[in-house]
């Protein structure tokens, strides 16, 4: 009863048959294709924390069916550094102590590419708004927000 | 000289999160596993009179079902309590029930499959007859005698009653009072989503008979313990419980819980490896919950505004169960903090654990000091306006004189040291306190709602003394114990049995060490949250880890130290008084040589090739110690909240937030200062939005994070931190803890603003959270 899909993940193409049509984008990033980085804070489309890219844009992976990625370009945190380098957003979470427990951490830094794309001048208004899909419990946000307009600048 | 220690390091530990390398639980897999879904009670209350799986069992991909029932014949024990104080009545409590649920989200059977959406539609398929009874709501409504029984071993709904203090000092202080306020005030039930919800994995060996269990805790050796003698009975010795990287705990993590139970009895019985995550909504219905604290505070003072008094009484919510820790929070946590900053004579504190039909309530965040801080602030700032003083200057004429520590408390405690002027003298300027002061006047003067709120806070962290806490009733020590390994190569491993789950211990305790051994940052790796490395330990809750895991660490370098300085000394021919490691080589030299001396790697390397040793020493060249605190450290803070309300619509918005903490000395100031805005972001959630509600039928009315409503990043300033350092005297490094000193003073210091902007209303007190509806229909009622 499941259904054939094709999707390049973190730029690679594969094909994956029998996909239940309920399986969740996140269940097929995480328990299929192995890539664990995405996490899964919430049951309510609330926190963010499985934010990937899907076709260029900041989506929440619980929120996508797997059938729906079909023929899309997905994204994961796994899909950022390349060959160990950091990309900018994640050098700046570092830098700015934009993390502490971790588990929100890869969602803020997909939503957060998306974000300060093209807006080396973001504000912080800007930036706290755009975070309203995101929660994190540990760091008040602030320090998030930092590592947001350092990467935003770093970008440009 | 303390090259590392005191500077803000990035944390080594970031890269594997910032690739989404995390090793958290649910991200773990082993071969051939199945899934564990629980079917949990709709009812706060309910017989079971009967469940039938066999639809579930036909299922295609179900392994098999559970019920509580089964479980007790394989085997399984009671959850214990931890913490008992006198005369504590523990109900009963199965990790699944066999008979009666008590909460909403109580297990009541358990499915396993190969897949998790099909153990999800089995939960669907089990038929549990329920036969609901009546509930009993209320930290203090459920003691009344018409009240629905929980436990019939437990009259009234009453676990226990507390007191501490000097209640004739207090009765006497009542007495000659020239000024007495009063204030009746709850301090709300809280959720705390740490965002990782809770998950455990479980694999049995058949042939070694030896049991591995992954969970989400902040302790994995008390838990280990736990299992071990009261509800698994597994040899210690064959079991080992790894807590990887856990994602935030805020407390809900310490306890032992039904699913560690669940999930390596499911392992072995059906001789598979085993894993549960939570979802989220389940984390609503089964984490414990904070707070729910139903008080009455009345505070005497002089004709000159000196407090003489304080009488409390609370009705603590303990939920349907004892939770691991539960008598704790709101006796020795909570009642040993009523003197706060300040010198009041007569203290007396009452208290009442009560259970009702709701989730269990433990530490969270704070933990018993948050509640503490949140009467005593609230009735201190009533104190100051019954004496038409500024709420700072009333403080200030009654904290603890700095020259007057270490001071004894009535209330059992005795602080070890700190400075409290000094706290407000850099929070005025930082805070700019008097430019604040006119702005509100000029807010006034146009008609706006413009508060703002101040706090002096105290708390009590690094927990604790064993002896004391087994006299208030601990089950167990709260020692730490640190391991410093050398390895030929001169590398280091660490082992520490305090635990991190975002405070970051991978980059602090290295800093610690590499001044301690002079060596290379990079050169140590810390290791924690694994029986099977580390000797043992007993996790991280209540700000202990640098206090008490950090200063075992210290005890053991130094004996790596003492031993290295023997071998160097022998191999090199000289006194051990006469060797010192050196600072800008890096090496170990000899007093007024002109050669290099030994690298720390050659003499590492001589105490295993063991080729010529001092005739007392053995080969090798690793210590482990134990470090048992004399005391508490009790870091303290200053803080200042401005609020704005809208008239019109009742919304509340944080404008400014200011803090000011001594946390003794800080090894790494960019660690600290994230932890303290952290707390604030969490205190101040739950003055302004956070509430765990139920229904009078007992049903979570707030069980997902669509009505739970969790701090966003757009309602919050910039937060702005300080410190002053008034080293702790109990512990070689001189720190007290900096996990929770921002929740406790959060919630109250935004609490005092939003009264203070009422106040021209005639408003003295308004119940949390301050919803947009409460304070519009407070407006209304008071205009
Ligand atoms: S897991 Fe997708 S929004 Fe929470
Ligand atoms: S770092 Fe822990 S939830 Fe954001």
């Amino acid at each position: 009863m499941g259904v054939s899909i094709s999707l390049n993940i973190n730029g690679e193409a594969r094909s994956l048959d029998n996909v239940e049509p309920r399986l969740l984008l996140v269940d097929l990033i995480r328990e299929e294709l192995g890539l664990t980085g995405t996490n899964i804070g919430c049951d309510t489309s609330q926190c963010g924390a499985c934010t990937v890219h899907m076709d260029g844009l900041a989506v929440k992976s619980c929120t996508v069916l797997a059938v729906q990625a079909d023929g899309s370009d997905v994204v994961t945190i796994e899909g950022m550094a390349e060959d160990g380098q950091l990309t900018a957003m994640q050098q700046a979470f570092w830098d700015e102590h934009g993390l502490q427990c971790g588990f929100c951490t890869p969602g803020m830094i997909m939503a957060g590419v998306k974000l300060v794309e093209g807006n080396p001048d973001i504000s912080d208004e800007e930036i706290r708004h755009g975070l309203e899909g995101n929660i994190c419990r540990c760091t008040g946000y602030q320090n998030i927000v930092k590592a947001m307009k350092v990467a935003a600048q770093a970008a440009a | 000289m303390a090259k590392f220690v005191g500077k803000s390091f990035k944390r080594v530990e970031d890269p594997r999160f910032l690739q989404g390398q995390g090793k958290y639980v649910s991200n773990l897999q082993r071969p051939g596993m199945a899934y564990v879904a629980i079917a949990r009670s709709p009812h706060a209350h309910a017989d079971i009179k009967g469940i039938d799986a066999s639809a579930a069992l036909e299922l295609d991909g179900v392994v098999a079902v559970f019920t509580g029932q089964d479980l007790i014949d394989g085997g399984v024990g009671q959850l214990p309590c931890g913490w008992v104080v006198p005369d504590c009545k523990i109900p009963e409590r199965w990790p699944v029930v066999p008979d009666r649920a008590r909460h909403v989200g109580d297990a009541v059977a358990v499915v396993v499959a190969d897949n998790p959406y099909v153990a999800e539609d089995a939960l669907e398929l089990i038929e549990v007859d329920y036969e609901p009874l009546p509930v009993s709501m209320g930290a203090r409504a459920t003691t009344e005698y018409r009240a629905q029984q929980l436990h019939a071993e437990i009259p009234n709904n009453t676990a226990y009653s507390w007191a501490l203090g000097d209640e004739d000092g207090m009765r006497r202080a009542f007495a000659e009072a020239a000024h007495v306020v009063e204030l009746d005030l709850i301090n709300q039930r809280l959720i705390p989503n740490a965002m990782e919800p809770r998950a455990c994995m479980a694999e049995w060996d058949d042939t070694m008979e030896e049991m591995t269990v992954w969970t989400t805790s902040q302790n994995p050796h008390p838990i280990r313990l736990l299992l071990s003698g009261f509800t698994l009975g597994i040899p210690e010795n064959k079991l080992r419980v790894i807590s990887p990287d856990v994602g935030g705990g805020f407390g809900s993590k310490i306890f032992h819980y039904p699913e560690e139970i669940i999930v390596p009895w499911v392992a072995r019985a059906i001789n598979r490896p085993a894993k549960w995550v939570a979802t989220r909504s389940e984390s609503f219905m089964t984490d414990s919950q904070g707070r729910d604290h139903v008080t009455n505070v009345r505070m005497a003072m002089d004709a000159t505004g000196t407090i003489t008094g304080l009488h409390v009484q609370t009705w603590a919510d303990q939920g349907a169960y004892l939770s691991t820790f539960a008598p704790l929070i709101p006796t020795a946590l909570s009642i040993t903090l009523f003197s706060g900053l300040y010198k009041i004579p007569g203290i007396w504190g009452e208290m009442k654990g009560t259970l009702t039909n709701t989730v269990p309530v433990d530490a969270y965040r704070g933990a018993g000091r948050p509640e503490a801080s949140y009467l005593l602030e609230r009735i201190v700032e009533k104190g100051a306006q019954k004496m038409g003083m500024d709420p700072i200057a009333f403080r200030r004429h009654n904290l603890i004189p700095a020259d007057e520590f270490p001071y004894q408390t009535p209330v059992a405690f005795q602080y070890d040291s700190g400075n409290y002027q000094g706290l407000f003298d850099k929070l005025e300027e930082i805070s700019g306190y008097g430019d604040l002061r006119e702005e509100q006047k000029a807010k006034r003067a146009e008609g706006k709602l413009w508060g703002v709120g101040v706090s002096g806070c105290i708390e009590a962290s690094g927990p604790a003394p064993s002896a004391v806490a087994g006299s208030l009733g601990s089950a167990v020590g709260f020692w730490e114990s640190g391991t410093v390994r050398v390895h030929p190569t001169g590398k280091v491993t660490a082992l520490t049995g305090s635990h991190a789950h975002g405070q970051g211990h991978e980059t602090t305790f290295a800093q610690i060490l590499a001044d301690e051994l002079n060596i290379p940052l990079e050169d140590i790796e810390v290791v924690h949250g694994d029986t099977g490395r580390v000797p043992f330990g007993m996790g991280t809750y209540g700000s202990r880890s640098a206090a008490v895991g950090g200063s075992a660490l210290v005890r053991s370098a130094t004996r790596v130290r003492e031993k290295m300085t023997k071998i160097a000394a022998h191999q090199m021919e000289s006194r051990p008084e006469d060797v010192y490691f050196d600072d800008e080589t890096g090496n170990i030299r000899v007093q007024g040589a002109t050669d290099e001396g030994m690298s720390f790697f050659e003499v590492a390397l001589a105490a295993y090739t063991a080729h010529d040793l001092p005739p007392d020493i053995e080969p090798g060249l690793e210590e482990t110690a134990f470090f048992d605190p004399s005391n508490f450290t009790f870091p303290n803070s200053a803080h200042i909240a401005v609020v704005s309300i809208d008239r019109e619509t009742g919304e509340v918005t944080l404008e400014k937030y200011f803090g000011v903490d001594d946390v003794g000395n800080v090894i790494n100031p960019l660690i600290v200062d994230g932890q303290l805005v952290g707390g604030v972001a969490q205190g101040v959630g739950q003055a302004l939005w956070e509430h765990g509600i139920y229904g009078e039928d007992g049903q979570l009315l707030t069980g997902s994070m669509m009505d739970y409503a969790m701090p966003r990043a757009d309602r919050f300033p910039q937060i702005e931190t300080d410190r002053i350092e008034t080293p702790s005297p109990t512990n070689p490094l001189g720190v007290k803890g900096a996990g929770e000193m921002g929740t406790i003073a959060g919630t109250v210091t935004v609490a005092n603003a939003v009264v203070d902007a009422l106040a021209p209303l005639g408003v003295d007190h308004v119940e949390m959270p301050f919803t947009a509806e409460r304070i519009w229909q407070t407006i209304q009622a008071h205009s």
